[in-house]
């Protein structure tokens, strides 16, 4: 894994998101306690709807299109609702954000 | 005998001397160095003495008599100063000694912030005995403000407290102890600190300490001014490192040592909270202990090594049950499970991953703490007890949560029905006089009798009276997160005084960590509205559209609509809104259905800079995105129009000014017609109001969406200022009392028109709904574009990071 820096944990509120770009796509940060972070796609699985504007709840996000809920650790939509995003790792030091670039890169090449 | 040289005196190593001295007596030759003037004491006990529950002498864990029985040379108040590797000598203050092996046990230096005023006499930090009786010598009814709401901050508040003090505690962070207690546990522990008299400010950021020679007061960011004889620091610590630092020793953020806890130079070890292991910190005395042990058995040239264990913590604040253990970070797959008992007023939160427990929050009942501290420690498979696990081992096989448990817990007092100010307790012995149903409750008592939206709760209250002899018709709950409706909650939100989100769940009873997008919109309006002044909004609460101030498209751009006050523009503001729409390549510019213009298609990181832009014309946000007022259309009226009764585009204008920020339950929409002609439209609005000779027809209840609505009449009033009173007056008591995303003619419909004229026709009750109203708009009526375009907030409408711009690999 080669990990990269994108920012300060203070930079996401708490039960917030943040927006990252990436050559695979826009990747979505949440921030759902204090020292917690998940990274996520940042589109819908059912109309691209972006997720970093949702509200995020528990470990969960509701799309703010059409309130498609997902969860932030396996990125299976929930409930009756069927679809997917992916999601990468990440980790918290120092107070910084870590993404696993090698994850997104992969990505990229596939 | 070998010489060992220990440079300070604290709870590491004196646990190390006794490891050495039982296994060993005659085998090294000590020096003990101690820049306090004395020897080891338990330093975590300075918080029983400072409260008055123990004194110094009980904490002392190593006498005179101890180390002189067993031949320990003490320089006790001698700071060393220097270590000089290769001659192998400490300097102290009083002269040089000679060592085989070192150990550096030097502890850590409180961190004082570096706001101006830092260096006032009066401003303390907590750490040793010097700390504690500057605290104890200060004179009760002093006024203390600690800066810190972690453990240390509020073990020194509490016993500042005790000792007769007025105590305030400033927080950063959003809650107190957030790296151990989520919000919830940190509600309750704030709650039990505020009941002994303590002040808690979260989100609180000192901006710098005021006096003239000593502490006068404490100023923070937002201008607020604590008056404080003493402010005590208590913001974290920095592991003591400038004597390794300065001997050369390989330092990291603090001393770095091997398993053994030898430092890199192999004479020279090192034991405490000033040593690193694995990119490690050590701040609680457990792992401290851990390592003395080992570092004795290496010292005697025996095997150990030293590996970190999971850690919990309490607080030693008596009678603030608090425990916190294991692991609440990152890593997906996790779950939580969580028990709350408002009656009692217990908080348990058990993180799960892999059927293994790897974390545990509880307040109010921690007797099981140590039994899940175990099952985290042992790594042990829970699956079995999945269910009943977080009943404790007591408690396997225990039954679900009763969904009636919030409204039981109430005390006597607590208002049921607002209407007519009916308790708990009148409405109780009611139904034990035998009014056993509903309309015989509200005949006797007039509880539910008025608006009708405490019917669930009194209808609970009757169920748990009389138990299974009454079945509560079921309501509609808020969301899966709870079993009351919204009703329920808009009424226990006021009778229980609650103010903030984790106390409603703490309260209520909910089932979920922190809510769902369902009632999380839902509960941040029910507490703005009923506390303006307490509360503070949650953006993340809200809706995108809300949060970000714009409308969001299918595409993800967002929608920008200025205000135009009743309708009527400028060339000027015209201008500006043309110049931004080429600036920012807007795609689409229309005249919507509200008597303004729609700029379509911005890009969200553009919304800052068009707002800055559009704030420089004298243009305010239009709101057109919020659960809140929208537009008071107008038509001409007596300025132009040849039909014309009133001033309707002033009125309207008056109207708009005097209710925009404002949020309500659903979005809210006015407009008033000049004559009966209603070219306004006026009678198809939540509030509308015709103008005639006579004076103005107040209409509400009116809507032209899904449901399209004739406005009913409200009043009819003969100037323009009893125009105004009535709809403010009517736009709050629907702020007061309506369910969240009911429409006023929705809300109309389940309270009866007839109710809301029989208590707006009181002229008392008219102004002090007014008086509300303009209260919450002190605080709500501030645009938020002008707020969200200063160049740290816009910071957040931008991407985190741009990854794509990184050279590729
Ligand atoms: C822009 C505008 C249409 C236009 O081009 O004229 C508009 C656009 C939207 N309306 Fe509207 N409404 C607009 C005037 C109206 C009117 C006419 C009026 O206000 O006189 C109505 C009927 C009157 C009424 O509200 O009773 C209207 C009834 C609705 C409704 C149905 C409300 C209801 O209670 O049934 C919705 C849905 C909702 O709010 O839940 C809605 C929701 C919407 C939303 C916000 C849909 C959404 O959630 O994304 C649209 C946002 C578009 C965007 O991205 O900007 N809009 N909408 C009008 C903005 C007015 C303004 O200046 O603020
Ligand atoms: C009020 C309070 C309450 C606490 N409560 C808890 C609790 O409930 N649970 C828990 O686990 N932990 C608690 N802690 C933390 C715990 O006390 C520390 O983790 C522990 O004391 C660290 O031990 P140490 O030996 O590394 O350092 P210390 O105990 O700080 O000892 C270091 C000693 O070295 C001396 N020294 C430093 N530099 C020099 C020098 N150059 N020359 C000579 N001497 C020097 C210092 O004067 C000091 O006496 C509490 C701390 C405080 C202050
Ligand atoms: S009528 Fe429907 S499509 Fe048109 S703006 Fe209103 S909500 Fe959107
Ligand atoms: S695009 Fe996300 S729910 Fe429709």
């Amino acid at each position: 894994m080669s990990w990269i820096d994108i920012g300060a944990l203070d930079d996401i509120p708490e039960r917030g998101a943040r927006m990252v770009r990436t050559r695979a796509g826009c990747v979505a940060l949440f921030r759902t306690g204090a020292t917690e972070v998940f990274a996520t796609s940042n589109t819908c699985a059912h109309k691209g709807g972006p997720l970093a504007e949702g509200i995020v709840h528990g470990r969960k996000v509701t799309c703010p299109l059409h309130n498609w809920v997902y969860s932030l650790e396996t990125g299976e939509a929930q409930g009756a609702d069927e679809g997917r995003i992916a999601t990468y790792p990440v980790r918290i030091e120092d107070g910084r954000i870590l993404i696993d670039g090698d994850a997104i890169g992969k990505r990229s090449a596939a | 005998m070998e010489k060992l040289v220990v440079i300070g005196a604290g709870m590491a190593s004196g646990r190390l001397l006794e490891h050495l001295i039982n296994a060993a007596p005659d085998r090294f030759e000590v020096t003990l160095f101690n820049a306090e003037p004395r020897g080891n004491y338990n330093r975590i006990m300075l918080s029983p003495v400072l409260s008055g529950e123990k004194s110094y002498a009980e904490i002392v864990t190593h006498d005179d008599d101890w180390y002189q029985a067993h031949g320990v040379t003490c320089r006790f108040g001698e700071r060393v100063a220097h270590i000089d590797r290769d001659r192998k000598v400490v300097v102290g203050a009083r002269g040089e000694v000679p060592y085989d092996k070192l150990v550096i046990a030097t502890g850590s230096d409180p961190f004082i912030v570096p706001c101006p005023g830092h260096d006032l006499d009066g401003v303390i930090a907590y750490r040793d005995l010097d700390d504690t009786n500057r605290m104890i010598d200060q004179a009760p009814g002093s006024r203390a403000v600690v800066i810190g709401g972690g453990l240390l901050g509020l073990e020194a508040a509490a016993g500042l407290r005790l000792r007769g003090m007025e105590v305030t505690v400033l927080h950063l962070a959003g809650h107190l102890m957030e790296r151990q207690l989520d919000p919830a546990a940190g509600y309750l522990l704030r709650a039990d600190l505020e009941r002994r008299g303590i002040t808690v400010m979260t989100q609180a950021s000192t901006k710098c300490i005021r006096g003239d020679g000593s502490v006068e007061a404490v100023e923070l960011e937002d201008g607020t001014l604590l008056p404080a004889d003493l402010v005590v620091m208590a913001v974290g610590i920095r592991p003591a490192v400038a004597l390794a630092k300065d001997a050369g020793l390989s330092v990291g953020r603090a001393i770095e040592v091997d398993a053994q806890m030898q430092t890199s130079d192999p004479h020279v070890f090192a034991v405490g909270e000033c040593v690193e292991f694995a990119g490690q910190l050590f701040g609680l005395v457990a792992p401290l202990y851990d390592q003395a042990k080992v570092l004795a058995a290496t010292l005697l040239g025996e095997d150990a090594a030293f590996a970190p264990k999971q850690l919990s913590t309490k607080l030693k604040v008596t009678g603030c049950d608090l425990f916190s253990a294991g692991d609440f970070t990152d890593a997906p797959g996790r779950e939580d499970i969580v028990y709350r008992d408002p009656a009692r007023g217990i908080y348990k939160r058990l993180v799960v991953e892999d059927d293994r427990l790897v974390g545990a929050v509880m307040y109010g009942d921690t007797a099981d703490g140590n039994w899940f501290f175990g099952l985290i420690k042992d790594g042990t498979d829970v699956s079995d007890m999945r269910e009943t696990l977080i009943f404790g081992p007591a408690y396997q096989g225990g039954a679900a949560a009763d969904p009636m448990a919030a409204v039981a817990a109430l005390p006597a007092d607590a208002e049921i029905c607002g209407c007519n100010g009916v308790c708990k307790g009148r409405i109780v012995e009611a139904i034990e006089g035998g009014a056993t149903d509903l309309g015989a409750v509200r005949a006797t008592t007039k509880a539910s009798a008025s608006c009708g939206t405490c019917t669930g709760l009194v209808e609970q209250v009757l169920a748990a009276t009389l138990g299974d002899a009454f079945a509560v018709p079921a309501a509609q709950p808020v969301c899966g997160c709870t079993d009351l409706s919204h009703e329920d909650v808009r009424r226990l939100i006021k009778s229980q005084e609650l103010k903030s989100q984790p106390a409603v769940w703490q309260e209520l009873g909910w089932r979920t960590p922190n809510g769902c997008h369902v009632c999380r919109p839902a509960l941040n309006f029910y507490l703005l509205a009923d506390w303006p002044l307490e509360y503070r909004d949650d953006p993340q609460s809200r809706f995108v559209n809300e949060r970000k101030h714009a409308n969001i498209q299918k595409d993800g751009t967002f929608s920008v609509v200025p205000r135009m006050w009743g309708g009527v523009t400028t060339a000027a503001e015209l201008r500006a809104i043309a110049d931004a729409a080429e600036k920012y390549d807007v795609p689409t510019v229309k005249v919507t259905g509200g008597q303004r213009i729609d700029l379509l298609g911005v890009k969200g990181e553009d919304l800052p800079h068009i707002w800055a832009d559009l704030n420089a014309a004298g243009l305010v946000s239009g709101h057109a995105y919020s659960k809140g007022l929208r537009t008071v259309k107008t038509c001409v009226g007596t300025d132009h129009c040849r039909f014309g009764t009133q001033d309707s585009t002033g009125l309207g204008i008056r109207l708009e000014k005097r209710l925009w920020g404002s949020w309500t339950p659903h979005k809210v929409k006015l407009a008033v017609s000049g004559c009966p002609r209603n070219c306004a439209e006026a009678t198809c609005k939540d509030v509308g109001i015709v103008c005639v000779d006579s004076g103005f027809e107040i209409g509400v209840g009116g809507a032209a969406g899904m449901d399209v609505k004739e406005v009913e009449r409200l009043a009819k009033v003969a100037t323009e200022d009893e125009a105004v009173e009535w709809t403010v007056a009517f736009v709050q008591l629907y702020r007061e009392h309506a369910r969240y995303l009911d429409r006023p003619y929705k809300w109309l419909g389940k309270v009866g028109l007839d109710w809301v004229k029989d208590t707006l026709s009181d002229a008392a009750a008219r102004t002090a709904l007014v008086a509300r109203f303009d209260l919450s708009q002190t605080v709500y009526q501030s645009d938020p574009w002008a707020e969200l375009s200063t160049r740290d907030r816009a910071r957040g409408f931008a991407p985190l990071a741009d990854l794509t711009l990184e050279a590729a690999e």
